[in-house]
């Protein structure tokens, strides 16, 4: 939510969109680090099926999440397009680094305050908290995420124990 | 100018000393004769007196220097150890620690009343001298003793900015007898290139005193690393030698600032005349020859000196994070050119690669002995811990401590703290009797608790061990009866009736003291310590003692691993747990009835397939692998489809999003840049079990 004070504060909010099957989202610009080429993800066992696995980002260990998977539109088929939007969020109250799959990065534009809304309250599969805002433009709508919300540890980790255990039982 | 830094600096060296001062008082009180441990006491509390004044903490200043007085006392041989001034110093050193923490706490508490008084009371028993109390006049020039000095103080130019006063220095030194100042500004840049926070004065001053270099150095102590402190006897009263010569000379030379004050000072003596007579002879060139020389001397001998005392070197522990990070990375990319080296098949570049390995490895090893610190500080902690604590419950302890010369990863000592407490405190406690109880059970009525440190291969052991009452087996079986953790009528081995000890919100003390009792611990403290990768395992027995072992690895940053492949991924075991590697097909073991056995050796042991431990769905090889390692003493085998070889692993966090995943402790990045998860072969097998 602090995103969302922080988009109504500022006149202009740069944001960087990008495609999630026929939708566009986008992140505010200030938590992108950088965008990647899909390359090789270790998928680490017991975990969510939208985690897609880990990635080598200069030495460091980065998970990758499949926000298609996460946001339950089907998994993301990988093509040349396919990128890795490597995003800062606040976990805990902590700075951390992770991955999200992307079908493609399109560009990064400029939106006047007046032009985003709040998110419905109905109309999009979405849970709502992870929607910082709406932006209208020409060519439709721009669906602006919370990505503090959407990785937050309880979004991540719950599903993860739920996921696990069946796991577990069928090798004891 | 912030003084705040300076101040945390204090702190920090404070609460160092306090350390060393609180672990002498302790084995002063064992040996309350031994002077060498008198005088670091001493030491130990002029420091932090010195300093503390310095940096505004007048407060506890004013607190050591009754103490201090005491010891100063005990030094001389005029005032003998006994417990009470021990015990009131200890009390003293954690007032103080109190005090750094909040510089507003005034020396009134009624403790620290009490102790001044104490303190007062016992030095007064003897006459007290103040240290460097201004000398009278008449008294300097009956001393016996006289002494001139020439003081060359030049503080380095950054001197203001570490927040000490020259000047008070300085007035300082003038203050311990006859004295003629002459402050030097030769070296005063021009008014355009001077930056006015810096000093660039320096100081030269004519002492005669009854005091030794030594107190004279006293006054510097605290600004003598940074600043150029130069003393010499000019003149001892004993008669000329011709070394004084070339000091008057030099003095002389010096001396458009203070030649009056020199010669009023030396005029009872010939040979500076027949100095300022050769002055007048000898050229400018030869005087600054015969400079040059001189300075030439004390250059040499100032960087002689400088190099006994850089023995060792303090660094943030920061900066030695980042070494090892970036080593860290070294090592991965070393076996990246390793592995492209084997691959090109280039006789040349394997030469080259061989060699960086070889040096890769030194520096990984050296790098990681920079952070190894001896555990013996730690150990050195717990002997006030037990001694105040076995005094609150009546009960007589002795702590004996063996291999604190034990080296280990810092970060691993810092998170060993707490467990260790904790099972200390659980010794003094639950483990040793009351003197009474000892005497009746026929024991020695003071009861013993043993901490001890050794190697073991890549790993540490510490043992605290008592010989105490045991634990009580019916007892804590009784318990977990009674809680619902373990079924009624099940029989269970020694080792699992302690295992529940470990469970949360389990105790056997009948009543909750402030020590122990309440439950919340033992399962803290194993968390603790396999949060370090490391082990914790109990063995007891009744009327004889318990002994908690701890296993750690030296370190957390790097392993050696064994890296295996399972479906296309690479995995990562620990290496210091495998025991051996084997060939194994699923086609041949499938008779052996479902169950998951095999027979090496005439040994039967368990396997699990990290095939579908892990849910890989590929097919399997015909032929796979089997792991077997060893984990408390048993041995079990994890069946992976290839065994690559042995691999220098550099442990990253796979950070909070995976901290739920059990069965990985973390990952690693190979030398083709991909990642390799580590496998905790630890939490499978208990979750197994």
């Amino acid at each position: 939510m602090e995103q969302n004070t922080a988009l109504k504060g500022s006149t202009v909010c740069q944001v960087l969109t990008f495609r999630l099957a026929e939708e566009v989202y986008g992140v505010d610009i200030m938590s992108v680090r950088e965008v990647l080429d899909f390359s090789s993800v270790t998928k680490v066992p017991h975990t969510p099926d939208f985690m897609v696995g880990v990635i080598n980002l200069r030495g460091n260990v980065v998970p990758v999440v499949d926000l298609k998977k996460k946001f339950r539109m089907g998994a993301t088929e990988r093509s040349v397009n396919t990128c890795i939007i490597i995003v800062e969020v606040q976990i805990d109250g902590e700075s951390t680094i992770l991955g999200a799959l992307a079908d493609s990065v399109q560009e990064v534009v400029e939106f006047e305050d007046n032009v985003i809304e709040d998110a419905p309250k109905i109309g999009t599969q979405l849970n709502t908290a992870f929607i910082a805002g709406m932006a209208k433009r020409e060519s439709g709508f721009v669906i602006i995420l919370n990505v503090n919300a959407v990785f937050s540890m309880g979004e991540l980790s719950v599903i993860s124990q739920t996921q696990q255990l069946p796991a577990e039982e069928n090798h004891e | 100018m912030s003084t705040d830094v300076h101040q945390d600096v204090f702190i920090q060296e404070a609460t160092e000393l306090l350390q060393e001062l609180e672990q002498s008082l302790l084995e002063l009180e064992d040996n309350s004769e031994d002077m060498e441990l008198v005088a670091r006491v001493f030491r130990a509390m002029h420091t932090i007196k010195g300093s503390g004044a310095m940096f505004g903490f007048e407060n506890i200043a004013a607190l050591v220097h009754s103490i201090e007085t005491s010891y100063d006392l005990v030094r001389n041989g005029k005032l003998g150890i006994t417990k009470p001034m021990l015990d009131y110093s200890l009390k003293a050193c954690d007032i103080i620690k109190e005090m750094l923490t909040d510089p507003s706490m005034k020396a009134d508490s009624p403790l620290a009343l009490k102790i001044s008084a104490f303190f007062t009371e016992t030095g007064g028993q003897a006459p007290v001298k103040k240290q460097r109390e201004p000398v009278n006049k008449e008294e300097l020039l009956t001393s016996q003793n006289l002494t001139t000095f020439r003081i060359t103080f030049k503080p380095s130019a950054d001197i203001l900015l570490f927040g000490s006063n020259p000047e008070l220095l300085v007035k300082e030194v003038a203050s311990l007898g006859e004295a003629s100042v002459s402050a030097l500004t030769t070296d005063m840049p021009l008014l355009d290139s001077m930056e006015p926070e810096k000093c660039y004065t320096y100081w030269e001053i004519i002492l005669t005193t009854n005091k030794t270099e030594n107190d004279i150095r006293d006054v510097f102590i605290f600004v003598q690393d940074e600043s150029e402190i130069n003393i010499s006897v000019i003149d001892d009263f004993t008669g000329g030698s011709d070394s004084l010569k070339k000091i008057g000379e030099i003095l002389l030379e010096k001396g458009d600032i203070s030649h009056e004050e020199l010669t009023s000072l030396m005029d009872s003596r010939k040979l500076i005349g027949e100095v300022m007579v050769e002055k007048g002879i000898v050229s400018q060139d030869a005087l600054d020859a015969a400079l040059k020389e001189q300075q030439h001397v004390r250059n040499v001998r100032e960087q002689k000196a400088a190099a006994e005392n850089i023995s060792s070197v303090r660094v943030p522990s920061e900066k030695l994070d980042f070494l090892v990070d970036l080593v860290g990375e070294l090592v991965t990319v070393q076996a990246r050119l390793s592995q492209i080296a084997v691959k090109e098949n280039n006789q040349e570049m394997l030469k080259v690669a061989e060699e960086v390995e070889r040096l890769v490895w030194e520096l990984r090893d050296n790098t990681m002995s920079i952070r190894m610190l001896e555990i013996g500080s730690t150990f050195s902690k717990f002997k006030r811990l037990v001694r105040d604590l076995s005094a609150e419950l009546g009960k007589e302890i002795e702590l004996v401590t063996h291999g604190g010369e034990t080296e280990i990863d810092k970060t691993v000592i810092e998170k060993l703290g707490d467990p260790l407490v904790h099972l200390i405190r659980n010794s003094i406690d639950h483990g040793i009797e009351t003197p009474q109880e000892r005497v009746a059970a026929g024991k020695d009525h003071k009861g013993h608790i043993t901490l001890s440190a050794t190697h073991s291969g890549g790993s540490v052991l510490i043992e605290i061990a008592d010989d105490g009452n045991g634990i009580n087996r019916d007892a804590v079986l009784k318990k977990a009866k009674a809680k619902g953790l373990v079924p009624e009528n099940s029989e269970l081995s020694d080792k699992e009736v302690f295992d529940l000890i470990f469970a949360p919100g389990f105790s056997t003390a009948e009543k909750v003291s402030s020590v122990s009792g309440r439950g919340v611990g033992m399962d803290v403290v194993r968390r603790n310590i396999e949060s370090l990768r490391g082990t914790i395992d109990i063995s007891s027995v009744q009327g004889k003692g318990t002994t908690i072992t701890l296993k750690l690895p030296l370190t957390l940053a790097i392993i050696d691993g064994l890296l295996v492949v399972i479906g296309g991924q690479f995995f990562i075991i620990p290496l210091s747990i495998v025991n051996e590697c084997i060939e194994f097909n699923e086609a041949a073991h499938k008779s052996s009835s479902g169950r998951r056995i095999i027979m090496v050796r005439n040994e039967l042991i368990p396997y699990v397939h990290l095939r579908s431990f892990f849910d890989i769905r590929e097919e399997a090889p015909e032929i796979q692998q089997i792991v077997i390692i060893e984990i408390e003493k048993r041995r079990i085998g994890f069946v992976v489809d290839n065994v690559v070889g042995d691999h220098q692993t550099v442990i990253k966090s796979l950070g909070k999003a995976f901290r739920d995943i059990e069965c990985i402790s973390g990952a690693t990045v190979l030398g083709d840049g991909s990642v390799a998860l580590i496998v905790d072969v630890q939490k499978i097998y208990t979750g197994i079990e």
